[in-house]
């Protein structure tokens, strides 16, 4: 009852990760600890805020490319702002998240209302975005503030002596927020609803126009939130943080299960895409001795293996559409 | 007439290219003249030929992928390849000067860009990986691969016989446009001459259909990606060869972005099932135009890429119908009520 077929996908992607741990443990000593396994979450929870917003916009029938150049602007705006002109915080954080919110509103608009494929207008926004980050500065801010300092050396202990940062708190606190909208909400089934075919919801009566425009914006605020948590995270603004990141952020939603052509997906499942994005990561810093061009193509082949076992196992079935 | 003109799919590209010409024009006026010098053309006009030359190339096999349904992330990395194969083999020869050094050179990249390609095509039709996370693989393993043949250095050459395609001329004109013209004429001939165009198209709208249809998906799709990546390995053996020198960490980044925004810029929609080989040269020339205008009127280089998202959301803009119309029924009743307070007013 549980096993239902249609969870398979992630099923299949979490064993994966469960056998890429276990290997890792086998393969080097000191890999298997909570530690290692929290670090993930710690080193990777921009990713999974971004991608989360990702999934949204993909289960929808889009695609977002603006999320790394949104997180780069959120953290030289908020570098720029607290470090240069001494704002407080407590008003910087919002108005960034705002921003970000009123970024990706502007661009579902243009989508929806002047029918201009997502991958155009988003890779617009992503010049935009990448574009100002070097108007505002072209060098590195680094972050003083003491609001900031504290919150990125905050350590929330766990028993057993591990512990995770407040980022850690605040995607999780995102992910579980996200599996409550996708699918326990009228909004989650829009979503999915207009991913599957946005003419029959069209024809439905659903609210295609405001879910569309919503999934950007949300798209625009969780990548917003992200450079904020990346903020804390790297204590500094720069305009070449988090480059290529959208291609990461997709790799990892479609890892977790979900297809491109919209329509099928879970926040859960890219939950576990960006953890395996960061378990090949970690492997790789374990082996130690690649030099970075290896790194890459060991990268480049990890993911091939992973994606032909997951391709395998779950032997989805072919639909009209999975040829692509 | 004109109502005809407007409803064919090159009309706004060309609109477009023929405003940024303008533009430049304008702006500087000596843009469009042609300097014949030493029995070579020169000009502004043939260096957006000559250096958009790898773009357009790389964007005539991104319009048959995208035609399919799929999309190929990898360009950029087997730009990069091709070019360091290229230049690596040449710089260990005895004699740097020979013909049949470059030849060989010339004959491992081609060779290696085809196998990159069937490579990309077997893990989306064989294998069936989503078009892009299976380019994606080699988009990312490609720069390393890259890197390790150059060891991570700019490797430069020296052999006459390989400038000569990229930096050499024919008949006044740079001999990579006549490259370009080749596989374009190939291209257009294969696809529209034949019933292969027919074949990509309907395997774009639906694979699964086509195939109960009797044709051989599989390997249509297979057949594009290898199209493809030729077209890449031929677009990075001109750009090492133009500057003598192979980069791994640079050689054609992002240029998958740029030659999937050609492609649409062109007309193309990225669902597939139709594509416009004449509409993604446009594009192309486009964005080759726009680069040596941001660069000709010196825009600081850190506001080069807010200028461009402008200019790209323009030029989609203009071509979208719904933003056209939504203007148009602005205009009328911005002087509707005009008109009418005029009337009252003389009654």
């Amino acid at each position: 009852m549980f096993l239902n077929r249609k969870y398979l996908p992630v099923f299949v992607t979490f064993g994966l990760l469960a056998v890429m741990f276990a290997i890792g443990s086998f393969r080097y000593t000191g890999f298997f600890s909570t530690q290692v396994l929290l670090n993930l979450l710690i080193d990777n929870a921009f990713l999974i805020i971004t991608a989360i917003g990702m999934t949204f916009v993909i289960v929808s029938g889009g695609i977002d490319l603006s999320v790394g150049s949104v997180i780069a602007l959120t953290t030289i705006i908020s570098a720029s702002l607290v470090e240069k002109q001494g704002w407080s915080p407590a008003i910087v954080i919002p108005m960034v998240l705002v921003m970000g919110a009123l970024f990706g509103t502007v661009m579902g608009a243009i989508i929806h209302y002047f029918k201009i494929q997502p991958f155009i207008v988003t890779l617009a926004g992503m010049f935009l975005a990448r574009g100002l980050c070097y108007v505002i500065s072209l060098d590195t801010i680094t972050i003083t503030n003491p609001f900031y300092t504290q919150v990125a050396q905050a350590k929330i202990s766990l028993p057993g002596g591990s512990f995770v940062s407040i980022n850690v708190i605040i995607a999780l606190v995102i992910v579980l927020l996200a599996i409550f909208l996708a699918h326990y909400t009228r909004f989650g089934r829009n979503v999915y609803a207009i991913g599957g075919s946005e003419q029959s919801a069209l024809l439905m009566g659903l609210p295609v126009a405001r879910t569309k425009i919503l999934v950007y914006t949300f798209s625009g605020l969780c990548s917003a939130l992200a450079g904020v948590v990346f903020t804390f995270y790297m204590l500094s603004g720069y305009g070449l943080h988090a480059m290529g990141l959208e291609l990461d952020t997709i790799a990892a939603v479609v890892i977790g299960g979900t297809l491109l052509t919209g329509g099928v997906g879970y926040v859960a499942g890219t939950f576990i895409g960006v953890l395996i994005q960061g378990a090949i990561q970690t492997i790789i810093s374990f082996e130690g001795t690649l030099s970075s061009w290896w790194t890459k193509i060991v990268i480049g082949l990890m993911l091939f293996v992973f994606i032909l076992f997951q391709r395998l196992l779950s032997g989805r079935r072919v639909s009209s559409k999975s040829l692509h | 007439m004109a109502g005809k003109m407007r409803k064919h799919h090159l009309f706004w590209p060309l609109c477009m290219l023929g405003l940024l010409l303008i533009f430049n024009l304008l702006y500087s006026p000596d843009f469009f003249s042609l300097v014949m010098r030493e029995g070579n053309l020169y000009g502004s006009l043939i260096d957006i030929l000559n250096f958009g030359a790898p773009l357009i190339l790389v964007s005539i096999g991104m319009t048959l992928v995208i035609a399919t349904g799929g999309i190929d992330l990898s360009v950029g990395s087997i730009v990069a390849i091709s070019g360091a194969v290229a230049c690596m083999s040449i710089s260990r020869g005895v004699d740097q000067n020979s013909l049949g050094l470059m030849l060989g050179a010339l004959g491992l990249s081609i060779g290696l860009s085809l196998i990159l390609g069937i490579w990309n095509g077997a893990l989306v039709s064989v294998a069936r990986i989503q078009p892009i996370i299976a380019t994606l693989i080699l988009m990312v393993a490609g720069r390393g691969i890259a890197q390790l043949i150059t060891s991570g250095q700019i490797i430069t050459v020296s052999n006459a016989n390989y400038a000569y395609i990229g930096a050499g001329s024919l008949a006044a004109l740079p001999f990579s446009i006549f490259i370009v013209l080749t596989v374009l004429l190939v291209a257009s001939l294969l696809t529209r001459k034949t019933a292969l165009g027919l074949f990509i198209e309907s395997v774009g709208s639906n694979a699964n259909a086509s195939q109960l249809a009797g044709i051989r998906s599989k390997t249509v799709i297979l057949t594009v990606y290898v199209f493809c990546g030729l077209c890449a390995g031929i677009a990075g053996l001109i750009l090492s060869s133009n500057v003598s020198s192979a980069d791994g960490n640079n050689a054609g980044l992002w240029y998958e972005l740029d030659a999937i925004l050609a492609v649409v810029i062109g007309g193309t929609s990225l669902n597939g099932g139709r594509f416009y080989l004449m509409g993604t040269v446009v594009g192309a020339l486009i964005i080759q135009t726009l680069t040596t205008t941001i660069y000709m009127i010196g825009v600081p280089p850190e506001v080069t890429l807010v200028v461009k998202a402008f200019v790209v959301l323009a030029v989609c803009l203009i071509q979208s119908d719904s933003f056209r119309n939504s203007m148009v029924i602005r205009w009328k009743k911005r002087k509707f009520p005009a008109e009418q307070g005029v009337n009252r007013h003389v009654s």
